[in-house]
């Protein structure tokens, strides 16, 4: 299966009208041209060990730090609390066994609260966590996809320690009500952590605001390089590292620092920081005249999944009943447009969607469903040629079901 | 790299074709890898670098044994990754047994003869080590821990482009490397694991790198990493030429000071490696000074500068806290040359002349 890399066409979708269009931006970004300079300016030039006395590891040093700051200041966070990991689901691993196991040490708890439509990166900790003796409770949410404050507050009881559920979820696109949720469990001493990696950068979060404890952040859900992400941790919070070494990033981290990438990450994160309102804006505009454009070609039934208040600008995930998700998602491969049937980490298998079926879809109608998240490089002809084709191909496959 | 970072975006999970590029990216790069290890592509897990590749050895044999017998036998000159998570084991509860060096660094393999009990599941000595060079004796390691039941991890990561690597030669069951002691980019490792060896993965989440090492495939320093193992499969044969001009910097540093003393193995050393203890002064001072006339060198490992403490390698070796303070590292490369040896001598010899004018023996303490 594997193809020879010299085969690879810079673009096989090319020649296409209309084509490629990327429509998979909750997967993963292309990465800025600026940032990819960036970064491959460091590793020709920056390579030194940031650990190391000489003048090579010293500038690394320096783009280290500043790298750190500009992370930070999209979280309005002090920089000595935001921690460089290798990304988002590291970062996710990094507070939940971090922090529930300082505090078994401590004798403080056992018990972790999160929900059902979480990142896998945090629902697979959860057997794990129970494997080794801790207490799990997972919160239901809402038809709309949203975690209840008063859930949170049943949950939680004198052994809880830590409550988990992200800012905007992967798949459906939701902003949880994250303030609300941390106050209640702060109500109760209970720490908070939250998965932002599909907010940071495009919703506002504000560690001083929102009261959050911990954040998970990722690189290239930002335009920036993948491998590299960030978990906030507010000063106080006791967390045991995961990882044993040389004891970089202050021990909570251990490992020579991936340059090139940590350097890309700030880039990146700076250059959010600057255009979140314009991308929110000509973006959000996109994604709504696009949802429109797409009714028209499909002839009327097509549902969006997940509520459409308080939802991250970027995100469709719509429903088209007697249509096979997979098959319209490769169907529209050959055409260059790339979408997803769900979260990449779960491409591949034939499961249905845990977050679909938790809002309380069937697995058939799970199946017919297709997430499409727009970015930076799509624009109204794409976005035309794109709905045209989904039209073209749903009417197809629909007939095909009737038949 | 570049191809990946600015044109091939895809998320190498995604089944469309803009991930189905990052995907043969990632495959490409375990093939390349797999060819330096001389192993199957499929062995290979990528890690977010050496520290991550040893933890998950060390700590994922022991807890997939969980709560099972699970002793760890590993040597005091290991590097921080693995010295610092058997000791975190250590903390939880598994019998750790520390192997000691001879003068050279050399761990003898009688001694892991006698310390290994059937209760042993991991034994992880590293093949060579990262400050003075000394290369271990693998085989004869791995053969006595398989003869004890027990499963062998080497540490590769000083060893990988400067020594030829075979896990098959080596007999082992893990093996740990990482790209930026290559030439590759930094925040990207491997870690070759054995068919049927069992390992508990430690981060939690997708299905990536068959559920051994979740989270989104760098793919970009993946395909680094790929071309870096290329690069130094071909190189290995430069690798006479590198120890040639490593010989040429040690006699530079005799004629000047005949009572410096090399630290490791004289044979059995990695080629581009170069640890040396000099009368009088002490490696930090060095390090400073050499830095400013442009060569960069250390005095120790870099994950430990900054740290006042001496050298855990040179104290296993039998040699004092003062003679630890006293050492220096060189590791050279493919890239060095003549003339980067002459200009490091030519600094050495303008350092020792301002000190000869100035204060001689710097104190150590």
């Amino acid at each position: 299966m594997p193809v020879k890399e010299k085969k690879r066409p810079a673009v096989d979708a090319g020649a296409r009208v209309g084509g490629p269009v990327y429509l998979d931006h909750s997967a993963t970004t292309p990465v800025d041209p600026e940032v990819a300079d960036l970064v491959h300016r460091v590793m020709l030039e920056g390579w030194g060990n940031p650990s190391s006395k000489y003048k090579p590891g010293n500038a690394a040093k320096i783009v280290l730090e500043r790298s750190r700051e500009r992370v930070a200041n999209l979280l309005g966070a002090p920089k000595e609390d935001v921690f460089f990991t290798s990304g988002g689901t590291e970062s996710d691993n990094l507070a939940i066994f971090g922090v529930m196991e300082a505090a078994r040490d401590a004798g403080r708890g056992d018990h972790f609260i999160t929900d059902a439509i979480e990142h896998s990166a945090v629902l697979h900790t959860v057997d794990a966590l129970r494997e080794d003796g801790f207490r799990v409770t997972v919160l239901p949410v809402t038809a709309g996809g949203f975690v209840e404050p008063d859930a949170l507050r049943d949950a939680i009881d004198d052994r809880t320690v830590l409550a988990s559920v992200m800012h905007v979820n992967n798949e459906i696109g939701t902003i949880e009500p994250i303030r609300e949720l941390a106050a209640v469990a702060h109500e109760r001493g209970v720490l908070f952590h939250t998965d932002a990696v599909q907010s940071f950068g495009k919703e506002a979060l504000d560690v001083r605001e929102s009261e959050v404890d911990l954040v998970s952040v990722s690189s290239h859900k930002i335009y920036g390089p993948k491998g590299v992400g960030a978990l906030y941790i507010r000063h106080g919070v006791e967390i045991r590292p995961r990882q044993f070494g040389g004891g970089q990033e202050r021990g909570i981290r251990t490992g020579t620092e991936n340059m090139p990438g940590i350097a890309g990450f700030g880039a990146a994160a700076e250059l959010c920081g600057e255009r979140m309102d314009a991308d929110r804006e000509r973006i959000g505009a996109l994604c709504d005249r696009f949802l429109g454009w797409i009714r028209d070609e499909c002839g009327g039934d097509v549902l969006v999944n997940g509520s459409r208040e308080n939802r991250i600008y970027l995100n469709l995930n719509l429903r088209f009943p007697d249509v096979e998700g997979e098959s319209l998602l490769l169907a529209l491969d050959l055409d260059g447009i790339a979408v997803s049937t769900g979260s990449a980490c779960s491409s591949g298998s034939t499961e249905p969607s845990h977050v679909l079926l938790a809002l309380g879809l069937s697995e058939q109608e799970a199946h017919s469903s297709i997430r499409l998240t727009l970015g930076r490089g799509n624009d109204e002809v794409g976005l035309r040629y794109a709905a045209e084709c989904i039209g073209r191909h749903v009417r197809r496959l629909r007939e095909m079901a009737a038949w | 790299m570049r191809p990946f970072l600015a044109e091939v975006h895809g998320n190498a999970s995604s089944i469309h074709s803009a991930g189905r590029r990052a995907h043969e990216g990632v495959e490409t790069a375990r093939r390349r890898v797999a060819r330096l290890l001389h192993c199957r592509p499929r062995r290979i897990v990528f890690t977010g670098g050496g520290s991550e590749a040893d933890n998950l050895a060390l700590k994922g044999v022991v807890f997939a044994r969980w709560p099972g017998p699970g002793r760890v036998i590993t040597g005091e000159i290991e590097h921080p990754a693995v010295l610092q998570a058997a000791r975190f084991l250590e903390r939880i509860g598994v019998p750790v047994t520390w192997l000691g060096v001879d003068e050279h660094g050399l761990i003898q393999p009688s001694e892991l003869e006698e310390a290994i009990t059937g209760d042993t599941a991991l034994v992880s000595l590293m093949l060579a080590n990262n400050e003075v060079g000394t290369i271990q004796p693998v085989k004869e390691l791995a053969r006595i821990a398989h003869e004890a039941g027990a499963l062998f991890h080497t540490d590769a990561v000083q060893a990988a482009g400067k020594i030829p690597l075979d896990v098959e030669a080596l007999g082992v069951d893990l093996l740990t490397i990482s790209a930026h002691k290559f030439h590759g980019p930094q925040g990207v490792g491997a870690l070759y694991v054995r068919e049927r060896v069992e390992l508990a993965p430690l981060v939690h989440g997708g299905k990536q790198e068959r559920g051994l090492r979740a989270g989104t495939e760098n793919v970009a320093g993946i395909a680094g990493m790929g071309a870096a193992a290329q690069r130094a499969l071909r190189g290995l044969d430069s690798m006479a030429e590198v120890a040639g001009l490593r010989d040429r910097l040690e006699r530079g540093i005799r004629d000047r000071l005949p009572d410096a003393r090399t630290n490791g193995h004289p044979d059995r050393r990695l080629p581009n490696t170069l640890n040396v203890t000099l009368p009088g002064i002490r490696g930090e001072s060095l390090v400073v000074a050499l830095d400013q006339r442009g060569v960069a060198l250390s005095s120790g490992s870099a994950c430990k500068s900054g740290s006042p403490d001496p050298t855990h390698v040179l104290l296993a070796m039998g040699r004092s806290a003062e003679e630890a303070h006293r050492a220096v590292r060189f590791s050279l490369s493919a890239d060095s040359s003549e003339r980067d040896v002459d200009a490091a001598l030519a600094a050495l010899d303008a350092v020792l002349d301002e000190m000869a004018n100035t204060v001689r023996f710097l104190p150590c303490k």
